[in-house]
């Protein structure tokens, strides 16, 4: 059944199980405790950094597959996308498995769309499971979007810090654990921002839309969700959405969490917090959904905000496209 | 790719932008290049006294002390530090020749896993390419002022 641009699942497709991977970083936040596997070292045992991107994507496909019991013969497809071009980790993660491959792309909101078409794939009875995964690391995204590593620059105030990190979870039908109940397709929002080191003030209108439309479709209000949780918008974006969101009616001040403002413990020159696609993935896979299947969260719903640009289209003067896609989760 | 019409762009919400940005401390920012930039050039002095100590001078003087400064820039680059040191200084760790040394050896040591030839010597110039490019070009508008001045 479908409400506006927001789609509800009757068969309320259930997650059988989740996997986090994350980096040395990222371990001395709020998800340390909670993810399955902390790198010791960034190249995670590998040669590149790109390798060590699709390995930790692909050690979080395993890991959820094999925490949901499931045999990798009974995975009926996996939905993966990550922020290189091409979409590298995603599809040489996919060739370690047998199970179908779908790539998706939708820069850091990969997670939520992933959620959002496997659950509609599941919800339909097409498939019986299926996999959602997405990941990103540092040093591979600095270097294609940004600068060398070594390079002696200053990083502005309203820059983010790329999360290494990647995180799975498998979707299916069972009568346990979270469920997907809804979810809203987003829309492509420009409001004209070209700074391509403000992602927050550039993808705050995206993840407003999405979370109002949300809200108009379902008919409800913020107060109804125990968290509103957006991808990486980090703080300034965040505060940018609050004001956003407050102005067409709805506050969601009270129960509104970014993965990207709480991701980082230290605040040294991550400035805004943690962005890309492996920053809600890690957040949701780890922290979120272990919170929500010990029943602190009982609704939560989980918008991941997406910026669609290149390098090439920042370097002709474009301005930055975003997205975002909205899943609600509850138990 | 087409240009984007205008009233996609929000004005409104670009000026809202701006009043929510955190403001970069040009002060602080100035301060920190001023004291790491001095500090690199008291060392290039030092170095110029050492060398001139042991007996050289002139073109071999200045070249020395480059060659000196620039091994540094570089080995700091190769041990992670030179951008550390970049993150804070800013301008104060790019402008003396230590930080042309960085942005040639930091795409090098990037690049390297693209193959010797296409990675790492191809791509060594993509962020000293711009400063080559400009130096010389400045150089030539220098040049022909002082011919006819």
């Amino acid at each position: 059944m479908k409400k506006g641009n927001t789609i509800f699942f009757e068969n309320k497709p259930a997650i059988l199980s989740y996997a986090a991977v994350c980096g040395t970083k990222e371990s001395e936040g709020v998800i340390g405790s909670f993810a399955d596997v902390v790198l010791k070292d960034d190249m995670f045992g590998e040669s590149t950094f790109e390798k060590a991107e699709c390995k930790m994507l692909s050690t979080a496909i395993s890991l959820a597959v094999k925490k949901s019991g499931l045999d990798e013969g009974d995975i009926d497809v996996l939905f993966s996308g990550d922020l290189l071009n091409q979409i590298i980790s995603a599809s040489f993660a996919a060739r370690n498995y047998d199970f179908p491959f779908l790539g998706v792309y939708s820069a850091c909101s990969t997670m939520s769309e992933s959620i959002l078409l496997g659950s509609t794939l599941v919800d339909g009875g097409y498939v019986n499971t299926a996999v959602c995964a997405t990941g990103s690391h540092f040093a591979s995204a600095e270097r294609q979007y940004r600068y060398p590593l070594e390079l002696g620059c200053t990083r502005p105030p309203q820059a983010q810090w790329t999360v290494t990190g990647a995180g799975g979870l498998v979707l299916g039908r069972s009568q346990k654990g979270v469920k997907v109940t809804c979810g809203t397709m987003g829309r492509v929002r420009d409001f004209g921002v070209t700074d391509v080191n403000n992602m927050g003030a550039a993808m705050a209108p995206a993840a407003a839309d999405t979370i109002i439309r949300h809200f108009r479709d379902t008919q409800t209000e913020p107060a109804d969700f125990d968290l509103i949780l957006t991808g990486d918008l980090g703080a300034l974006g965040s505060r940018i959405l609050k004001d956003l969101t407050w102005e067409k009616g709805f506050d969601i001040s009270a129960n509104h969490v970014d993965c990207g403002e709480i991701i980082y413990k230290v605040v040294e020159s991550e400035f805004q917090g943690g962005s890309g696609a492996g920053c809600s993935a890690t957040v949701l896979n780890s922290y979120i959904l272990e919170k929500m299947n010990a029943g602190l969260y009982k609704r939560v719903l989980f918008a991941a905000t997406g910026a669609l640009l290149s390098t090439v289209s920042s370097g002709q003067g474009e301005s930055i496209p975003c997205i975002s896609h909205a899943v609600r989760l509850e138990i | 790719m087409t240009a984007k019409p205008r009233e996609n762009s929000n004005q409104n919400y670009l000026n809202y932008v701006k009043t929510q940005d955190p403001p970069t401390k040009h002060l602080n920012n100035c301060v920190s290049a001023f004291l790491v930039g001095g500090f690199i050039c008291s060392i290039g002095q030092f170095i110029r006294y050492l060398l001139e100590y042991a007996g050289l001078s002139g073109d071999e003087l200045a070249g020395a002390t480059s060659i000196i400064l620039i091994f540094l820039g570089c080995l700091l680059t190769g041990l992670g530090v030179y951008d550390r040191i970049g993150r804070y200084a800013g301008a104060g760790s790019i402008v003396p020749i230590t930080g042309f040394a960085n942005s040639v050896t930091s795409p090098a040591i990037e690049f390297k896993t693209e193959g010797w030839i296409y990675g790492m010597a191809a791509k060594m110039f993509t962020v000293a390419g711009a400063i080559i490019v400009f130096g010389v070009f400045s150089g030539v508008i220098v040049g022909l002022v002082y011919m006819f001045v």
